[in-house]
């Protein structure tokens, strides 16, 4: 295997292997987080526009972590560095 | 595919190039910005006014109210910069619905340029609320060796929250055009539904956020007052 060929196998594991396993805790997290809102919603409707507020701004918090191994594998998918490396190596040769 | 609008360029002159993103954001500030002005043109006080004086005036209580929930005390000084984020940020991403349009948000250099507008606004507001030394003091304020961490979070808060807005927009074009060229017909519409609600709420977490950094950064001075307060009331 050339060096070029490593570096493709390995960005197109590592693309999925990080969106799948990024993907593990949030949803965990997402999870607890809105089942405890409701609960809470459940017990005091009257303070359900705060609840709502902070369980949206902490979604997107929570949410960010994964967004941000969609942009890495998104990343290791289209717009490669080291892949684009290799093929203006190969280009120049 | 691509993985930004920057790469759609529709006209260029040498090093000067229009691209999508420009082009898109320019005709969004031309849309917002004359529609608010042919609208306030003919503002009424009286019960019968028109429909779009209606509108504008629930968007603007709507926003204030929101500023107000997060703590700041007086929404007007506010609701110019944190208004205009929410509409820009919300009015571009509620435009994919009109075909051949790529949001602007989905590119990473108008998110970050956003996330800068928010990272200098924070210290601007802090300083004319609390004084230049007052500012300065809140970055120490445990202790001074708090100072590095809470310089490392004034940066990376900045980060993420141009990541965030980035990431969503984009993963939300990305998805749509994959689910185009795999089942073509109908699963598209409803992930541009999807696309819809989460571009309204990034707008919304968007502004919030910025609300919420601008609240912490200028609110040193009542905590204080106010735990001054609860003292003489205990004494």
């Amino acid at each position: 295997m050339d060096s070029s060929t490593i570096v493709a196998v390995a960005s197109i594991i590592i693309a999925g292997m990080s969106t799948s396993f990024g993907a593990i805790g949030p949803a965990l997290a997402e999870g607890k987080a809105v089942a405890t809102a409701l609960s809470s919603l459940a017990q005091q409707p009257d303070a359900s526009s705060t609840i709502t507020r902070t369980l949206f701004v902490g979604l997107a918090m929570i949410e960010s972590t994964a967004i941000y191994c969609l942009v890495v594998s998104m990343i290791l998918i289209f717009a490669n560095p080291f892949w684009n490396h290799f093929i203006a190596q190969a280009g120049g040769r | 595919m691509h993985l930004s609008p920057d790469v759609l360029i529709y006209w260029q002159y040498g090093f000067f190039k229009i691209n999508s993103t420009i082009a898109m954001t320019w005709m969004l500030m031309l849309v917002l910005s004359l529609g608010s002005k042919l609208i306030s043109r003919k503002l009424s006080t009286e019960i019968k006014r028109s429909r779009w004086q209606n509108l504008l005036e629930v968007i603007i209580l709507g926003i204030e109210k929101q500023i107000k929930e997060v703590g700041l005390a007086q929404p007007e000084k506010y609701i110019g910069f944190l208004g205009t984020l929410f509409l820009f940020v919300a009015a571009s991403n509620l435009c994919i619905i009109i075909p051949g349009y790529e949001p602007p948000t989905g590119s990473l250099s108008t998110t970050v340029a956003l996330a800068l507008c928010v990272f200098v606004a924070v210290p601007v507001y802090g300083i004319t609320e609390l004084g230049v030394g007052n500012y300065l003091k809140s970055y120490m304020k445990p202790t001074i060796f708090m100072l590095p961490f809470n310089i490392i979070s004034e940066i990376s808060r900045t980060l993420a929250l141009a990541v965030r807005l980035f990431g969503n927009m984009m993963s939300g074009t990305m998805i749509v055009g994959i689910l185009v060229s795999i089942t073509p017909l109908l699963f598209p519409i409803f992930m541009t539904i999807l696309g819809l609600l989460t571009g309204m709420v990034q707008a919304y977490i968007f502004s919030i956020l910025a609300a919420v950094y601008i609240a912490a950064g200028s609110r040193i001075r009542t905590s204080k007052s106010a735990s001054v307060v609860k003292d003489q009331k205990t004494k």
